[in-house]
């Protein structure tokens, strides 16, 4: 990959939806309200079938509703009372959950809303012959003389022509089929520099909604209404399309056959308890009510209710971190990466080379070379020109001056010369390649010293690139140009690795300079004088061994790597078709927001785990509130399991049932927000996690289900 | 509890470890195809049996071929069984002239035997011929252990071999269970036991006039077997006079060792392993616990082995040993504190210093019981030295939970092992959440289709337990025949139902459990308890053995770790133990604190 593709300014404010989300504080007025109305329509049964936890808890909470309206007319089971207060808080529990989803998509949506904003619908200028578009000038735009005809662009189909000129809004996605325009992107991208669409060749496609900027396009609609990049777009960021990922439907199987099993415990408890009080000859059998109660409690109803919002929650994260992921699978498999390909430029090293050192020739001043340097680099609009201006001025306090005002003439790089410089005052000062300037200095019947020759080589077996620096002809010094290592990066690889993760370097340079960076930044491994094909190739090796590779990229010659990569960022910058290839867009084209994005899938099953552990340890305080209560009326011995000592066989089971209910609510803000998560080895990971989840899940229920108690017995409601 | 009996515990634990690393490299050998020099003049003995059924040993199969074998097998098993009970009374070494096994029991008994249950509804002394005991019930013994170790090996491989269907052949991993493993150790053992005083003979029952006629009474019975009532639903009882004892005697040594060897744990008589004549001495007695225990303890190295990381291995047979342990504590603590404190609070209980003597033999003692109580039931073994209906409420909780944990400490030979390997893939399904990764195990992912297979593993027995025990207890036949006020009656059908639904086979007795209706359903269960978690166990097996290996790497979550045994158990305690609670707390609990109250 070239260095200095992708676009490192990422600090350009974002006008997309992705800044307002990311400010907005976790319970926002403007989603809580329609997520309360959203979590009474999810009541649907079709919605709540396909969640078999929530889909238990909604039938018992029907089936208490229906005992309770029984009790009315005097044949109840229990007081119409107790059965009412627990069909109402089972209908709770189930409004919590949906609640808890419809945040999570509340959020998205938000989002969704300013997407929505760019997809206006405008009066497009359809050409109607296609005979207008073969010539190579501008076809004419005047209405009237029935070139071109006015279409609202909502009316538009795929395969259409469209005239859009300056200052017009582009209808639909397309691709240019004649003409060259700066186009201002920055309704999708957040980037407010304008970008260069024209026919043919990387920079063809063009996204509905953006808007030209200088002169023409005729473009041919690729895409009908409602199925465009941004549409797209919208879709997933409102959850609209969204489907369970592989390992949610794994949970979710998981959490089915726990539910199967207490089911089972639970409905074989009728017969028993009708066989114990029969034999016995006293006591009552148990009701359907609390037989309800305790399955519901023991169900693992809290990580049932969060689930979904925990995933949507997942995609909103990445969304925060202007990433679109094209599935929630993508999302999940970051958190899998056990090997990251990065760029060299721009996610390991800054942008540019940049010069740290003079080094002079024997006999030479440093400050003469410096000033020769300076001088050939001030016109020199080059990253690397520009850093030896200032690192003369830092080192030798040599200001910036102005080439044209000293009466000097620019001499600019060329591929044919390799070299760049100024002529000033008769004499001529260059700086360029070794070999470029060995030729010239040889030219002016110059000597090129061996000991710059000596010099140039230990450069560049550092991994640094030397520069030469001539003045007519005498070679006078070699200026080190270096790639510059981000500063911790070294520590965040070392993070990485400890996570399991390796990484490996890609870069265009030679197999030395490429060790040399890799050792400094401390990377695992390196692919230099990298190609497309050699990169596909490396992805392959890596998964053949059982590796799920991620890495970025923006080009074309990218796309191959992108779609055989397990997770694959493409950068918006980048072509259509390596945005088709990628599994994810990184609106900000930063490629460093790899790791980022492996993090935020790392988090999203962290919380999965978690919660299901926190729900599944719950159980045991449970027990110690029901089976006392349900069975004191058969063996009043029985009490001696009631460890908590609540008040009532009532108060007991309906502090349960109030304690699942709002432990879902509770726990909203960490199925959104996610489990925090520190990079760690994954043996700390999990003594971690455990102690605050297991046993938080082990204690927490039994402190909750007592202060219900007393909250209860005290209002006298129980 | 005496310091000898803690120091007979201790010997017992630390010679069942000692045992684990040659035993189970041992059966590695074996499982890998690399016969061990001991064994190899038998090899000629493995080809002609291959030749004579025409098996390509070299054949490989999928899970579905693999599957189909087994249950093939089985199902003839079972009707050669059931045929050969049917018609015991026409053929040979019928010295005591058996009548036909009815059919219910026959099928009961056929179930029983097929599924390495070895529930016996029938008493072995006054029912089975020689011939039905030899060559029907030991081959059954050798062949159904052999094939929970066959579902074994095809699931290791399952985690050992990378993308291929091919699980192993399963005739070869049966023939080489058998006579490379089981037989040898079987013949060392029966010997052993024969020299401790275990009959062995084809003699028909020795008569023995009493010095002293003795009357008893005896409730009569119909002709179906059931206890005939009067009108206030009393047994009716005939008064008979004895004056010569029948001393019942047969082959017995070498159905004891696979017995033991195979956790099969169907006696040659109906007391089992409390028989004088099963189990004589304290030697034998201990050989034999050691045997419970022995293949299942070791299997878990020979896994270590198989799978190149011994570490596995021995982190699952801690998780064993931990629980195991802790289940022993409880049962002794119970037998000799709890038993003791009724003493205390006046409840007459004549003479019975040493703990709770009732239904234990005097030559094993409290402790020497109690540990084969435990381990016999953490095993999916069965036999039994005392009886364990006769244990205060706690000490016969013990026995119960540790079937209903699906019988994976220890469990069965082969099978204890792949059903602890599935709630692994549980454990490691949340655990492995829980450190931001989809879960791996060994170097497969764990996705859908596992948790599946695994859920439905899982699933089978505790549905069996549950439902079968609801059933009965609806049942007018199971209500009649309940011998044992409440809570203790309940407790007597779910632990019927425990033991049958995870193929322990041992019993609480104190109910009538050879009738049709039990018999049948019991048969049911166990069937469903066996295939039911046979058949996913192998689709895993095949699942596994396709996925890629995904390499280890610091991000993995770490398998072998005191943490990750932890949580082993911890699975196991929750979707074991958790299933049961309202149940027991309707049995053994509410036993126990009814108990203690009304000492009080």
């Amino acid at each position: 990959m070239d260095d200095g593709r992708f676009n490192q300014d990422s600090s350009i404010p974002m006008p997309t939806g992705a800044d307002a989300t990311k400010s907005r504080p976790l319970f926002d007025a403007a989603i809580v309200t329609p997520a309360i109305w959203e979590s009474f329509r999810k009541l649907n049964p079709r919605h709540q079938v396909r969640n078999p936890v929530m889909f238990v808890v909604c039938i018992g909470a029907a089936m208490t509703t229906l005992l309770w309206i029984q009790s009315l007319f005097g044949h109840g089971e229990a007081a119409p009372s107790f059965i009412l207060s627990v069909s109402i808080w089972l209908w709770f529990t189930v409004l919590f959950a949906n609640f808890a989803e419809a945040m999570a998509e509340g959020r998205g949506k938000a989002q969704a809303e300013t997407l929505k904003r760019s997809r206006r619908s405008i009066i497009a200028k359809v050409i109607l012959d296609e005979k207008y578009t073969s010539a190579k000038g501008k076809p004419s735009s005047s209405m009237s003389d029935g070139q071109v005809a006015p279409y609202n662009s909502l009316d538009l189909r795929k395969g259409m022509i469209v005239l859009v000129e300056a200052g017009e809004f582009i209808p639909l996605d397309g691709e240019v089929i004649s003409g060259v325009a700066s186009v201002d992107e920055s309704a999708v991208t957040g980037e407010s520099a304008p970008v260069i669409r024209e026919s043919g060749g990387d920079r063809s496609a063009v996204t509905g909604g953006t808007r030209v900027l200088s002169d023409w396009l005729v473009i041919r609609i690729t895409s009908n209404p409602g199925e465009s990049f941004i549409d797209r777009m919208i879709a997933l960021v409102e959850g609209a399309q969204r489907q369970k990922t592989p390992n949610e439907i794994a949970l979710n199987i998981l959490l089915a056959a726990m539910t199967i099993i207490f089911l089972v415990a639970v409905a074989t408890l009728l017969p028993f308890s009708l066989f114990t009080v029969r034999n016995i000859g006293h006591g009552e059998v148990i009701t359907v009510t609390v037989l309800v109660a305790l399955l519901v409690c023991l169900i693992p109803t809290t990580i049932g209710g969060l689930l979904s919002a925990i995933g949507i929650a997942g995609m909103d994260r990445m969304i925060r971190a202007n990433v679109i992921a094209m599935s929630g699978r993508a999302v999940e498999a970051a958190g899998d990466v056990d090997t990251l390909l990065l760029d060299k430029t721009g996610t390991i090293t800054l942008g540019n080379r940049q010069a740290t050192d003079f080094l002079p020739a024997p006999g030479v001043s440093t400050d003469e070379l410096a000033d020769a340097a300076q001088l050939a680099s001030l016109a020199d609009e080059t990253p690397e020109g520009r850093s030896i201006v200032v690192l003369a001025k830092q080192k030798f306090a040599m200001r910036g001056r102005d080439v044209h005002e000293l009466g000097g003439h620019f001499v600019p790089f060329t591929a044919q010369t390799r070299m760049s410089g100024v002529d000033l005052n008769g004499s001529q000062i260059r700086k360029g390649a070794a070999d470029s300037i060995e030729k010239f200095v040889q030219a002016k019947g110059g000597v090129f010293a061996a000991a710059i020759r000596t010099m140039v080589e230990s450069i560049a077996r550092s991994g640094g690139t030397p520069l030469v620096v001539a003045r007519d002809d005498k070679a006078l010094g070699v200026v080190h140009l270096k790639d510059i290592v981000k500063g911790g990066i070294r520590e965040r690889f070392a993070q990485l690795r400890q996570m399991g993760i390796k990484t490996i370097m890609i870069t265009g340079d030679n197999p030395l300079t490429a060790a040399s960076i890799a050792a400094e930044a401390g990377v695992d491994d390196f692919l230099a004088e990298a190609t497309p094909e050699a990169k596909l190739k490396l992805i392959r090796e890596n998964q053949a061994g059982g590796r799920l590779v991620a890495m970025c990229g923006d080009g074309t010659n990218d796309a191959p790597a992108l779609a055989q990569a397990d997770v694959a960022v493409a950068m918006n910058t980048g072509t259509q078709a390596a945005k088709e290839a990628g599994n994810m867009v990184d609106l900000d084209s930063n490629p460093t927001k790899l790791i980022e994005v492996v993090e935020i899938g790392k988090q999203l099953l962290i919380t999965r785990g978690a919660l299901t552990t926190f729900s599944i340890a719950n159980d045991i305080s449970k027990y110690f509130a029901i089976i006392p209560a349900a069975f004191i009326g058969t063996y009043p011995a029985l009490g001696a399991l009631n460890v908590m000592r609540l008040a009532t066989p009532q108060s007991a089971i309906l502090s349960a049932v109030i304690f699942i209910a709002l432990i879902i609510v509770i726990l909203i803000p960490l199925a959104l927000r996610g489990v925090k998560y520190r990079p760690a080895k994954a043996s700390a990971l999990l003594t971690r996690n455990l102690g605050i989840y297991a046993v938080g899940g082990l204690i927490v229920p039994f402190f909750g289900i007592k202060l219900i108690d007393l909250f209860l017995v005290a209002m006298r409601l129980a | 509890m005496s310091l000898a009996e803690l120091g007979q515990i201790l010997l017992y634990l630390a010679v069942l470890i000692l045992c684990a690393k040659p035993l189970g490299s041992y059966m590695a050998a074996v499982y890998e195809g690399a016969t061990p020099r001991a064994v190899r003049w038998l090899q000629p003995v493995e080809r002609l049996l291959y030749r004579l059924a025409g098996i390509r040993s070299d054949e490989e199969m999928n899970w579905k071929r693999y599957a189909l074998a087994m249950l093939y097998f089985h199902l003839v098993g079972f009707v050669f069984l059931y045929g050969l009970q049917r018609v015991q009374a026409h053929l040979p070494l019928n010295p005591t002239d058996m009548p036909a096994v009815s059919p219910d029991s026959s099928f009961n008994t056929s179930v029983s035997f097929v599924t390495n249950t070895n529930w016996q509804g029938y008493g072995g002394e006054t029912t089975m011929s020689y011939f039905t005991q030899m060559a029907g019930l030991t081959v059954q013994n050798f062949v159904s252990a052999a094939g929970g170790m066959a579902i074994l090996v095809a699931l290791i491989r399952g985690f050992v071999r990378r993308q291929t269907t091919a699980i192993g052949n399963y005739w070869v991993d049966l023939t080489r269970s058998t006579l490379y493993i089981l037989l040898p150790l079987s013949v060392i053992l029966a010997l052993v036991l024969v020299s401790q005083g275990v009959v062995q003979t084809l003699k028909p029952y020795a008569k023995a006039t009493l010095l002293q006629p003795t009357s008893y009474e005896q409730p009569k019975v119909d002709a179906t077997g059931n206890p005939i009532k009067d009108a206030n639903c009393q047994s009716v009882t005939e008064k008979l006079t004895l004056n010569e004892q029948t001393i019942a005697v047969g082959p017995a040594a070498s159905q004891i060792a696979i017995k033991q060897l195979g956790t099969n744990g169907g006696g040659f008589f109906n007391a089992n392993s409390s028989h004088p004549f099963e189990n004589p001495t304290p030697l034998s007695n201990f050989l034999q616990m050691l045997s419970i225990l022995l293949i299942p303890a070791d299997l878990c190295y020979t896994f270590g082995v198989m799978i190149k990381d011994t570490r596995q291995g021995w982190a699952l047979l801690a998780a064993m040993y931990i629980v195991l342990l802790a289940g022993l504590a409880l049962c002794l603590y119970s037998e000799y504190h709890r038993q003791s404190k009724l003493v205390d609070v006046g409840v007459p209980i004549a003479g019975q210093v040493d703990g709770n003597m009732e239904g234990k033999e005097v030559r094993f003692g409290t402790a020497n019981s109690a540990l084969w109580a435990v381990t016999t039931t953490a095993a999916s073994n069965g036999s039994v030295n005392s009886m364990h209906d006769s244990y205060m409420p706690l000490g016969g909780l013990v026995p119960m939970v540790m079937m209903q944990l699906g019988e994976v400490i220890f469990g069965g030979v082969g099978s204890g092992l792949y059903g602890m390997l599935v709630f692994v893939l549980v454990t490691v399904f949340i655990a492995g959440l829980m450190v931001g990764r989809t879960p791996e195990y060994l170097g497969k992912k764990i996705e859908a289709f596992e948790m599946k297979m695994s859920s439905i593993a899982v699933l089978a027995p505790c549905i069996c337990v549950l439902v079968g025990t609801a059933i009965a207890v609806m049942t007018v036949q199971v209500n009649a025949s309940m011998s044992n006020p409440l809570p203790h009656g309940f407790s007597q059908v779910l632990y019927a139902f425990s033991s049958a639904s995870n193929n322990n086979g041992s019993a609480f007795g104190g109910f009538g459990g050879n009738n049709v209706t039990m018999n049948l359903l019991l048969g049911l269960v166990m069937l469903m308890g066996r295939f039911w978690v046979k058949i996913p166990v192998l689709a895993l097996a095949g699942s596994l053995a396709a996925k890629k290996y995904v390499p280890v790497s610091a991000g993995t979550l770490p398998t072998h770790t005191p943490l990750f045994v932890g949580l082993v158990i911890s699975i196991v305690l929750i979707v074991g133990a958790l299933t049961f609670v309202p149940a027991l707390a309707l049995g053994p609990i509410a036993e126990h604190v009814g108990l203690f109250a009304a000492a009080r």
